[in-house]
C-alpha cells in the first residue's frame, strides 16, 4: 500500500479561552489517500473545524503528528506555513471569501500571483473556468454574482496554484439545494477527473454522500471512520 | 473616499493659511508701490509692517523738498482699523494724485466735503458700498464720495487734516514719500539722508527695499504663527488621517484574513497597504491643492478686504508630503498590526 497523502496521529489542540483551557481535538488518527474525496462530518464542536485550520496552516496543533506529503506541520515557522498555504493547500469556504473590491479574474489572478503561478491564463486555467463554468462571469465583482457563481470562482481561486489538498469548509453552507448540488457535482467531477485530493467538512449528510468516504468526528475525536 | 477627502482637508488647511500669510503680505506691498515714490521715511520707532503713532513733522516735507534729487515730498497720516494690515489713511487729495498719478475711479469720485472718504473695490465689494453709501467710522458718520481702484497705499482714504484731527495728531505724518528726478539716484539719496544727524532715527528706505522687507520673515511675530498654525493643522490632519485609515485598514480584517489564508506574508499584507495608502494620499493632495483654490475664491469674494489668499505653489510639495507622512504612519501601525493577527480570527471578522 502506497504512502498516504496525509498522515495524523494523535493530533490534539489546546485553546486557551480565558482562564480554562479547551480540547478541540483530542487525538485525532487519520490517513488520507492522494486522489480521495474524504468528507468529515460533525456537529458544531466536535472539532472538524480546528482540524480544517491545522490542516490549512492556519493554526498550530499543540501535540501529535500531522504530515502532508513529506512536510511535518507541526513546528513549522510562520512563514513555512505561509508557504503551505500557497502552494499546498487550496481553501473553499462557507462564505466564499473573495475579495470585494477584486473582479473574478483578478481574485483568481491573485491567488495564482501569491503561489508563484505566472502563467495561470494559460491550458489549465483555461480548463478551470470551462469546468466551474464561470468563463462568462470574469469581468464581475463578487457582490454581481448569484452565491453559486462565487462559490464556483472560489474553487476556481483554491485550484489555480494546483493545490495538493483542496479544503472546503461547508462549501454548500450558504447554497440553496440546486447551487449546492451543482458545486458538490464539480468537487466530485474534480477528483474523478483530476485526482484531485479533497477534505471536505460537512454537517450535511447529503453532502457528504458526495465523497468516497466519510469520517465522523464528535468532542475531538474521530468516532466513525 | 473619506481617507481621501480627510487628507484633502489637511492639505487645503495647511495652504490656505500659508497663502493667506503670503496673499496679505503681497498686497500690502503691491499696494505701497502704487504710490509712485522712490523713498519713504517713516516715524521713528516703526516697523515695516505697523506705523507708531504719527511724528513726522508737516516742515519735514519743505526739508526734504530741498534735499538734490528730490523732486517731489508727500506726507501722509496712517491710523490703524480693524484688523490686520487694515488702516485708513489721510491723504491731501490734491497732492496725492500729483504724486501718485492720481485715483482711478470706479464709482462716484473726489471727495469735496470734509466729511466724505474713498475705499477701493475690495473693501466696498466686502462691505457692500456704493457711491454715496453712509458709513461709520471712528463713531463718525461718513460719506462715501467715490470708489476707487484698488493698488495705491491703502483701502480707506480720508482728508488728512480731518484725521489728524480726530486722532489729535494735527500737523503730524506717519510717513513721508519722496519722488526723485532719476530713479537711478534712489540709493545715493537715501545714503544722504541716513548721515542727516536729525534723521538718525527715522526709519528710510528706497521703496525697492522697504517692499522686498515686507515677507513673512519679516513679519513680526507672522512666522512663529505660520508655524504655530502649519504645526496644529499637521496634528488635527494627521489625527484624522490616522483615524481614518485605522477605520479602514480595520474594516479590512476580513480581507487581510483572506490574503493571509492565500499565502499572503505580513510584509506583502503592509506593502499592499502602504502603496494603497500612498495612492490614498496623492489622491487626497491633488484634491486639497484644488480646494486651495475653492478657498481662495472663497475668501476673495467674502472679505476681500480683510483677508488676501494668494496660491503657494512652493508649499504644495510640503503639504504633500505632511499629509504622506501622516496617512503612512495611519496605515503602517494599523496594517501591521492586521497582517500580524490571527488568520482564523481575522476571515472570522464580520
Amino acid at each position: 500500500m502506497s504512502k498516504p497523502l496525509i498522515e495524523i496521529q494523535d493530533l490534539k489542540k489546546t485553546y486557551r479561552v480565558g482562564e480554562v483551557n479547551v480540547d478541540a481535538l483530542r487525538g485525532v488518527n487519520l490517513d488520507v489517500a492522494e486522489g480521495e474525496f474524504l468528507a468529515i462530518v460533525g456537529h458544531s464542536g466536535s472539532g472538524k473545524s480546528t482540524l480544517f485550520n491545522i490542516l490549512g496552516g492556519l493554526t498550530p496543533a499543540t501535540s501529535g503528528k500531522i504530515r502532508i506529503g513529506e512536510q511535518n506541520l507541526l513546528g513549522l515557522s510562520d512563514l513555512e506555513l505561509t508557504k503551505l498555504r500557497r502552494g499546498t493547500v487550496g481553501f473553499v469556504f462557507q462564505k466564499y471569501n473573495l475579495l470585494p473590491t477584486l473582479n473574478a479574474r483578478d481574485n483568481i489572478a491573485l491567488s495564482a500571483s501569491l503561489s508563484g503561478q505566472d502563467n495561470f491564463q494559460k491550458e489549465w486555467f483555461q480548463r478551470i473556468l470551462r469546468e466551474l463554468n464561470i468563463e462568462k462571469r470574469l469581468e464581475h465583482k463578487p457582490r454581481a454574482m448569484s452565491g453559486g457563481e462565487q462559490q464556483r470562482v472560489a474553487i476556481a481561486r483554491a485550484l489555480v496554484s494546483h493545490p495538493k489538498i483542496l479544503l472546503a469548509d461547508e462549501p454548500t453552507g450558504n447554497l440553496d439545494t440546486e447551487n449546492s448540488e451543482a458545486v458538490l457535482d464539480i468537487l466530485r467531477r474534480l477528483n474523478k477527473t483530476y485526482g484531485q485530493t479533497i477534505l471536505m467538512i460537512t454537517h450535511n449528510p447529503e453532502a457528504a454522500d458526495f465523497a468516497d468516504r466519510k469520517v465522523r468526528m464528535r468532542d475531538g475525536r474521530i468516532v466513525e471512520n | 473616499m473619506l481617507v481621501v477627502f480627510a487628507i484633502a482637508i489637511q492639505v487645503n488647511l495647511i495652504l490656505t493659511l500659508v497663502g493667506m500669510s503670503y496673499g496679505m503680505l503681497n498686497d500690502f506691498q503691491r499696494r505701497s508701490r502704487g504710490v509712485g515714490a522712490d523713498i519713504i521715511v517713516r516715524a521713528p520707532g516703526s516697523s515695516v509692517l505697523s506705523m507708531s503713532a504719527p511724528s513726522l513733522k508737516e516742515g519735514m516735507v519743505g526739508f526734504f523738498l530741498q534735499q538734490p534729487h528730490v523732486v517731489d515730498a508727500m506726507g501722509v497720516t496712517v491710523h490703524n482699523m480693524e484688523g490686520f494690515l487694515n488702516s485708513v489713511t489721510g491723504i491731501d487729495l490734491t497732492k496725492f494724485e500729483d504724486f501718485s498719478g492720481g485715483f482711478r475711479y470706479l464709482e462716484g469720485g473726489p471727495w469735496k466735503g470734509k466729511q466724505e472718504i474713498l475705499v477701493d473695490d475690495f473693501y466696498a465689494e466686502q462691505r457692500k458700498l456704493k457711491a454715496g453709501s453712509t458709513i461709520k467710522l471712528m463713531n463718525q458718520e461718513w460719506k462715501l464720495a467715490g470708489i476707487v481702484e484698488s493698488g495705491k497705499m491703502s483701502r480707506l482714504f480720508m482728508p488728512i487734516d480731518r484725521l489728524q484731527d480726530l486722532i489729535s495728531n494735527t500737523g503730524k505724518f506717519s510717513a513721508i514719500y519722496l519722488k526723485l528726478d532719476n530713479p537711478a539716484n534712489t540709493d545715493k539719496v537715501v545714503q544722504e539722508l541716513k548721515q542727516q544727524e536729525f534723521l538718525k532715527d527715522y526709519p528710510i528706505y528706497s521703496m525697492r527695499e522697504f517692499t522686498s522687507l515686507i515677507s513673512v520673515e519679516n513679519a513680526p511675530g507672522l512666522k512663529p504663527f505660520l508655524n504655530v498654525i502649519v504645526g496644529l493643522a499637521v496634528v488635527v490632519g494627521f489625527l484624522v488621517v490616522f483615524l481614518s485609515m485605522y477605520t479602514a485598514v480595520l474594516e479590512r480584517t476580513r480581507e487581510i484574513g483572506i490574503l493571509k489564508s492565500l499565502g499572503a506574508t505580513p510584509m506583502y499584507i503592509v506593502h499592499l497597504l502602504v502603496r494603497e495608502t500612498l495612492a490614498l494620499s496623492l489622491a487626497g493632495s491633488v484634491l486639497g491643492i484644488g480646494l486651495s483654490y475653492v478657498s481662495q475664491w472663497l475668501i476673495r469674494t467674502l472679505v476681500p478686504a480683510s483677508l488676501q489668499m494668494q496660491i503657494v505653489h512652493e508649499w504644495w510639495p510640503t503639504a504633500t508630503l505632511i499629509a504622506i507622512g501622516a496617512s503612512m504612519i495611519g496605515a503602517v501601525y494599523p496594517g501591521f498590526k492586521a497582517a500580524k493577527q490571527d488568520a482564523i480570527e481575522a476571515l472570522a471578522y464580520e
